[in-house]
């Protein structure tokens, strides 16, 4: 018998955990000298006071459902790909390839071509610690954590070099036009009222809902989402129902490396429209918080995924229109990070004990 | 009666949330006598010895030691009421000598070697007295259940405890083993020495015990000198009614060869030679027992014909060579080749916990067309309704296809799995340990559809370490010794003695 009804499990668990995370941020803006209650005002109207601010907030989000799904369908078997930087930032490579290489008619078959080929190069980067997990036992948290900075050396040598456009930049040379996706801005334009005005969310955020679903259907109605599943929560079961580990190793872990890897649709050529160095700029290390609290299941990935996204944009505003300064921003989101993910067993278990007393009782 | 019991139990309750696990138990243990707890899995026997042990906290109840009234909080202060507990699953320190273990956790200071010097002085002595003969230099990880069992006897010993509880202490034992356990407690009755001996084994309590307690649904449900009664009735009292405890059964009528070993071989990832050439053939409409001691290579010769393990040698299936490299067949393969396999292990293998009934259901034979919708998804509504069938065919309770798997009890999972297995309909049943942590009343029911599934000439390979059981149900008993088979016996032609023989690895000559 569980010992938590699932809505706790589910819903109380993170409430809990981000009302605990806010207090302790109030407490260091506090000993700043700034009136924490008008920074969190500030963060809600900067974040979600203005189609402008929602713009940005989807952008952010958009990342954060993309390697957040790829550290949910891993850990559905059981692994921790903590890989998702440095595949987000081959997808990026996969990316720039494609659009800069190829001249594409129309900005869909320039989303589904950049698409395959971000999916691929995340694949291809995820592929290596997947082999060396199922044929030679290398853990795939120490293997996935290395290929990010292989990953990122790699990304420096290309675009100092062969990628590289001319002038001083260490980027790409800008995409042609046609590769080019629409904007929010450009897809909800009515004639005099404009939303999103210079927001950087665009078309992928709909791809990225997509990727949602299709996680949701491949975990919990095919075939192979039930072979995962079994060989996530007991290996032993699986090999005894002739499920190969090999296999669901290789196949879970180049999902998770597309999905990773397809959310350089969104930065590189929905937003920068050019390879810059370090594009990812840690998204793939916030999709393991937003995996966490999301419960590994795409809806709450989701959900997840739009808080992160408030934050990364409330703070941005922060550090704009306050004295406090960005450092303090980004240990204000370490915070929340810090308890929802890592902490989560610092209320898990007090919670427990409250609800086996209540049920005594 | 001048003399007080040694232990007393009064109107002990105790709930885990809506489970009423012991409700108002009183038990009356008198000192130097052996008092039997029988009971099936979930009767509430180790919860009332857990909370003797001061594991749990009753809810209600009090307990009397030597006629005093303690308040038992944790283990040590049960220690220190002299009461020594043997589980079930020892814990010992794999790595250390039988001398350290003894001493673990018992240390006279913070300097050890005194410690050791007294203690091996004490084995010595306890050794003499009571027929507990073990090595003190010899390392855990080294040497036999007997003897690890023998040592934690002397743990509690040790810590000068006057009643020893002894948790399901025969199931790792050979039958020479268990007698020799029984010899031991006997020597501690004589001196004085109270214990209380949980089992399910009915047979166990009549050899040796002096009175019996039987528990159903946490409720004692009777107390009784054991010279007073008998098997079928205590059978009863557990069950809560007639239990047929011998399996009826049909003579087998032997068809066409299912199963074909030759000359198999196993070498396990640590280099250990696991399996050294073993061979036997299964007979349609046949049961081939195949008894032994755990960790005698019974596991991974199921493992090998299951398909999840690599081999050497041949085994043909239906006169088809089988591959044993693991590179063209896997578990899958040999369910296509109409080899069912119910596992030793539900937990680990058979079921997963966290899924629900209908997802095991299908496990293992998830990618059967019948529980396709189509190409891409599979059908859910199906496996649930398939579920539901079989629930009530096999009479699971509760027939709930949506709880987990580990909110059923024993015999419960191992009807699901049960069901899943041989209602494929399969030309070989593989089945291991058919019955372990599975009460009495489930045992009957499996026993009848393993007979049933024979009478219907089907092939049946059965592993367990429960001699009762491979005499009663097989038709040919193979016993198992350090990775080899040590003879062949008709059911008819043999008895438990003459097994235990070869379970013990002394070879009875012809085969």
């Amino acid at each position: 018998m569980d010992v938590m009804p699932k809505w706790a499990d589910v819903i109380l668990i993170p409430v809990i955990s981000i009302i605990l995370a806010a207090i302790l941020s109030a407490l260091v803006i506090l000993a700043i000298g700034e009136n924490p209650w008008a920074a969190l005002k500030l963060m809600v109207s900067g974040a979600l006071g203005s189609t402008y601010g929602w713009g940005y907030t989807i952008y952010y989000a958009t990342n954060f459902i993309f390697t957040g799904l790829a550290v949910a369908i891993a850990a559905q078997a059981k692994m921790f790909n903590i890989g998702g930087e440095g595949q987000a930032l081959l997808g990026g490579l996969g990316v720039a390839i494609v659009c800069l290489y190829i001249p594409w008619p129309h900005w869909t078959v320039a989303l589904i071509g950049a698409a395959a080929a971000a999916a691929l190069f995340g694949a291809a980067w995820a592929a290596i610690p997947a082999f060396l997990q199922a044929k030679r036992g290398s853990h795939i948290v120490i293997t996935t954590i290395m290929f990010n900075f292989i990953a990122a050396a790699l990304l420096n040598f290309l675009l100092i070099g062969a990628l590289k456009a001319p002038g001083m930049e260490p980027a790409t040379s800008k995409f042609p036009e046609p590769a080019h996706l629409p904007s929010f801005q450009d897809m909800f334009n009515f004639g005099d009222t404009t939303f999103f005005r210079g927001a950087p969310a665009n078309v992928t955020f709909f791809v990225a809902l997509a990727a949602c679903l299709f996680v949701w259907a491949l975990v919990w109605r095919t075939r192979l989402g039930y072979e995962i599943r079994s060989f996530g929560e007991s290996e032993s079961a699986a090999k005894y129902a002739g499920i190969s580990p090999t296999k669901i190793i290789m196949v879970t872990m180049l999902i998770s490396g597309a999905l990773a890897g397809m959310m350089a649709i969104n930065n590189v050529q929905g937003e920068a429209e050019r390879l810059v160095l370090n594009a990812a700029e840690g998204a793939g290390f916030i999709g393991i918080a937003v995996a966490l609290m999301g419960r590994n299941h795409p809806f709450g990935v989701l959900l997840a995924a739009l808080l992160f996204g408030f934050l990364y944009q409330g703070g941005a505003e922060l550090a704009l229109w306050t004295s406090i300064p960005r450092e303090l921003i980004i240990v204000i989101q370490a915070l929340v990070i810090l308890f929802t993910g890592a902490l989560d067993n610092m209320v898990r278990m007090p919670l427990e004990r409250l609800f086996l007393a209540m049920r005594r009782a | 009666m001048t003399q007080a019991p040694a232990i007393e139990l009064k109107g002990i309750s105790k709930a885990f949330g809506p489970v009423q696990a012991n409700k108002d138990i009183s038990i009356r243990v008198m000192p130097g006598t052996i008092h039997g707890i029988i009971g099936e899995n979930g009767a509430g026997k180790s919860t009332l010895m857990s909370i003797l042990y001061g594991f749990y906290k009753a809810d209600a109840g009090e307990i009397f030691i030597a006629g005093e009234k303690k308040n038992i909080t944790d283990s040590q202060t049960a220690i220190a009421a002299g009461i020594g507990m043997v589980f079930q699953h020892f814990k010992l320190v794999e790595n250390f000598t039988v001398l350290e273990n003894v001493v673990l956790g018992a240390e006279d200071s913070g300097l050890l070697k005194p410690s050791l010097a007294r203690a091996r002085r004490e084995l010595k002595n306890l050794a003499e007295e009571y027929e507990l003969n073990v090595d003190p230099d010899a390392v855990i990880q080294d040497v036999g259940v007997g003897m690890q069992q023998r040592v934690e006897i002397l743990k509690a010993l040790y810590r000068k405890a006057d009643i020893l509880i002894l948790d399901e202490p025969t199931g790792v034992l050979t039958p020479a083993e268990a007698d020799h356990l029984f010899r031991i407690l006997e020597n501690l009755r004589r001196e004085g020495k109270t214990i209380i001996l949980i089992t399910h084994k009915l047979r166990e309590i009549m050899e040796i015990t002096d009175t019996v307690s039987v528990m159903r649904r946490g409720e004692m449900t009777a107390t009784v000198k054991t010279s007073e009664t008998n098997p079928a009735e205590l059978a009863e009292l557990m069950v809560g009614r007639k239990v047929l405890l011998r399996v009826d059964k049909a003579p087998a009528q032997i068809g066409r060869k299912i199963l074909e070993v030759k000359d198999l071989n196993v070498t396990d990832a640590k280099g250990v030679h696991r399996l050294k050439g073993i061979s036997f053939d299964v007979h349609a409409g046949e049961i081939l027992g195949i008894a032994g001691v755990a960790g005698n290579g019974q596991s991974e010769l199921l493992e090998v014909l299951g398909g999840y393990e690599k081999a050497t040698g041949s085994i043909k299936m239906n006169g088809e060579e089988i591959d044993l490299t693991g590179a063209k067949s896997d578990g899958q393969s040999r369910r296509a080749r109409g080899i069912a396999h119910v596992p030793e292990d539900r937990q680990r293998e058979g079921l997963i916990m966290d899924f629900h009934a209908w997802e095991n259901t299908g496990f293992g034979y998830h990618r059967d067309a019948r529980y396709q919708k189509n190409a891409l998804f599979m059908d859910n509504a199906a496996l649930k309704k398939d579920t539901e069938e079989k629930m009530a065919r096999f009479d699971v309770r509760p027939p709930d296809p949506t709880l987990a798997a580990k909110s059923f009890s024993g015999g419960n999972q191992q009807k699901i799995v049960l069901a899943r297995e041989i209602e494929r309909n399969p030309d070989l049943l593989l089945i291991g340990q058919p019955t372990r942590g599975v009460d009495i009343g489930a045992i009957e029911f499996i026993h009848q559809q393993i007979v049933a599934l024979r009478d219907q000439g089907k092939a049946i390979l059965l592993v367990s370490v429960e001699l009762e059981e491979i005499l009663s149900l097989s038709d040919r008993i193979a016993v198992m010794f350090d990775g080899k088979i040590m003879g062949e016996r008709m059911p008819q032609n043999t008895d438990e003695k003459e097994l235990g023989l070869l379970m013990a690895g002394m070879s009875g000559g012809d085969s």
